[in-house]
């Protein structure tokens, strides 16, 4: 094989086994879960009928589904960009609470201004809140030496706990008894949808946020830095890179995109902050940049593949009779699946072809 | 007689009496997980084996009438959830923590999915011991009434130190945490000490997600664990990897549980949210105030892969 078509082959090669292997572990686990599910007595095929045709199979379907890809494309950016410095960070779902919370919050202060200003307003505080929590993760593991992961989860229960005593004290809405939450947002505050749908701008907002994640991690020297952290840490403060402020600066802007999501969610779905925000949107996030392999752009397709999971869950439940937490266990087994396929990599024959076997030299 | 008769010597009894009650699960998981610990690999998915161990020690406890025999399947439910763990750690290039939080999310699932029919029914509840038969005073006696498990997780702590200290099994458990290389080098089969630390620690884990379902608070349900088994995951940490040591810090995370109810008890209710993040608030601060970034902690298995 001529050199220039080697380097070809391998680099396609290189990216099917990339794309193969989640592939894989995803038809893995569908299998698995279809076991699971013909053990409790639901025929699998109908199931997964019935997924497709709530995840992707109407106009409304879709609708559903990339409503929720929003919030899962801004917190699985939440895990993907501080795992560019290997960090393992899990706290998507307390930067979101937290998020939504402040903008919440700003959106009550700022009640009556033009929403010109409100809304950029809510967002940064949305953002601000979110890259507190998580940029804190990332400082305590620079300077203290705190196992981000752990604190990142802890920060979460804070955070949640925090939401339950604003919105159950200093922010309630007296008029709301049964289900705490903060006074709804004025109409002009909300974030309307994109033309012709039921899907609200947040999708765009995650959309650019990923693509700018990517640029930034890819294309500048930022990204280069931040890579080489995640590569070496140690050759990389030989090299006289700043690692602690590549650090802190890369989680707080991990943070910021969960908090955005936050904001999403108060200023496109509910309206207010409550209780009904802890929605798993922060574990799932996770899933998604694993299956992402990490990468800001396969985080988006990704997403939407989880959003429509989600939104399938609906009708499994009513369907079905099969309990809402059928989705949960769907995930669980393809993060397990997924996680046991690495060991899988660059093992496989198919993928390697392109490879050449050295041969051994006549002593 | 209720809580008014105390007044505020309510709040440090019933604080006791939480630290007593509420340390039980924390006292098992962090036990299990020190052991996992030691053998050099960490299980971030207790939290998904507590939950888990509560459910089926519950269904069990309902469908057989014997709570013991829910103990038991939920011990056995955790050491299957370890063993999983175990194995796909066993495989090349698979980030423990990772995993951990993928059986976290898992555990709980399973633990929703499979629990939906038993979140009505009452199961029958484990017997508590009254060591509190002295006291005329209602609070008293019912701070005493303490649970078996509580003892069990109690005799346990010096037992496990004495078995890592000085058995034969527990000499190859540190090595194996210390030095792979050098148990390697011994002729020791690492994967299987792994595997036997991992599934033991699962079986304590799912142990105490029992006493959550069957004890205290005495019910399942969806709410039942938010964080106890990450928190007792963390709380290993500032044990030092020291069995003993966990029961106090059990205590201690129990009161810091107990408060908010506490005062609420004696009538503040400002800030029970707050109060009820006190447990995580103080590992936080915990482990803030004993991690370092210059130098590994005291105690920690040099392959434990949290504190590189």
């Amino acid at each position: 094989m001529p050199p220039f078509l080697h380097g070809a082959v391998t680099r396609l090669s290189v990216t099917f086994s990339a794309l193969a292997l989640p592939v894989a572990a995803v038809a893995v686990s569908l299998a698995l879960f279809g076991a699971f599910v013909a053990l409790v007595g639901v025929d699998p095929v109908e199931m997964y009928q019935l997924m497709y045709r709530g995840a992707f199979g109407t106009w409304f379907s879709w609708q559903n589904t990339l409503t929720r890809a929003a919030p899962l494309i801004l917190t699985a950016l939440c895990t993907a960009l501080p795992a560019q410095l290997g960090l393992v960070i899990i706290g998507g779902e307390g930067a979101l609470v937290l998020g939504a919370l402040a903008a919440a919050a700003m959106g009550m202060a700022l009640n009556g201004a033009p929403a010109a200003l409100v809304l950029p307003a809510m967002a940064l505080a949305g953002m601000a809140g979110g890259a507190l929590l998580i940029g804190g993760a990332g400082a305590l593991r620079q300077w203290r030496g705190v196992n981000e992961t752990i604190s990142s989860l802890l920060l979460t229960y804070i955070a949640i706990a925090v939401l339950n005593h604003m919105v159950e004290g200093p922010l309630k809405d007296p008029s709301s008894l049964n289900k705490p939450s903060t006074p709804p947002l004025a109409d002009a505050y909300m974030i309307g949808t994109l033309p012709g749908s039921s899907v609200h701008w947040g999708l765009v907002a995650g959309i650019v946020c990923a693509v700018a994640a990517w640029v930034l991690m890819r294309r500048t020297t930022f990204g280069f830095a931040a890579r080489m952290v995640g590569g070496n840490p140690r050759a990389a403060r030989m090299a006289g890179l700043p690692v602690g402020r590549l650090l802190v600066v890369t989680t707080a802007l991990a943070g910021a995109a969960a908090g955005l999501a936050g904001m999403v969610e108060v200023a496109a779905v509910h309206g207010r902050a409550s209780a009904s925000l802890v929605a798993g949107y922060g574990s799932t996030g996770i899933l998604v940049a694993f299956l992402a392999r990490q990468n800001p752009l396969a985080v988006i397709p990704v997403a939407v593949l989880f959003g429509g999971i989600g939104a399938s869950g609906g009708l499994l439940q009513r369907r079905l009779d099969l309990p809402d937490a059928s989705v949960l266990v769907l995930q669980g087994i393809i993060f397990v699946v997924l996680l046991a396929s690495e060991a899988m990599r660059g093992r496989l024959r198919l993928f390697t072809f392109a490879r050449p076997t050295p041969v051994p030299k006549e002593a | 007689m209720d809580h008014a008769s105390l007044g505020w010597w309510g709040v440090p009894l019933a604080v006791l009496a939480g630290a007593i009650r509420v340390s039980t699960p924390f006292l098992f998981v962090s036990l299990g997980e020190c052991l996992t610990e030691k053998s050099g690999r960490i299980n971030l998915g207790l939290e998904g084996t507590l939950v888990m161990g509560a459910m089926s020690g519950y269904a069990t406890a309902y469908l057989t009438g014997n709570p013991w025999a829910g103990v038991l399947v939920a011990g056995l439910a955790g050491s299957l959830l370890g063993t999983l763990h175990a194995m796909i750690c066993a495989l090349e290039r698979v980030n423990d923590i990772a995993v951990g939080i993928a059986l976290m999310l898992l555990g709980t699932g399973l633990a929703f999915f499979l629990g939906k029919p038993f979140i009505q029914p009452q199961a029958p509840q484990l017997p508590s011991i009254p060591f509190g038969w002295w006291s005329n005073s209602a609070q008293v006696r019912s701070a005493l009434d303490i649970n078996p498990l509580f003892l069990v997780g109690l005799a346990l702590a010096p037992l496990l130190l004495w078995g890592l200290r000085t058995t034969r099994w527990g000499m190859v458990l540190r090595i194996v945490g210390e030095s792979a290389e050098a148990a390697r080098a011994m002729g020791y089969p690492i994967n299987r000490v792994r595997l036997l630390a991992t599934a033991a620690g699962g079986f304590f884990a799912g142990v105490g997600g029992s006493f959550l379902s069957l004890s205290y608070p005495g019910s399942w349900n969806e709410r039942l664990s938010s964080g106890q088994g990450i928190t007792a995951v963390a709380l290993v940490i500032f044990a030092r990897w020291d069995p003993v040591l966990c029961v106090w810090a059990s205590l201690l995370f129990g009161g810091a549980g107990a408060l908010g109810p506490a005062l609420q008890s004696v009538g503040v209710t400002q800030g029970y949210h707050l109060f009820n993040a006190a447990p995580y608030v103080l590992t936080l601060a915990i482990m803030i105030a004993t991690s370092s970034s210059r130098h590994r902690l005291a105690g920690a298995p040099a392959e434990l892969s949290v504190t590189r």
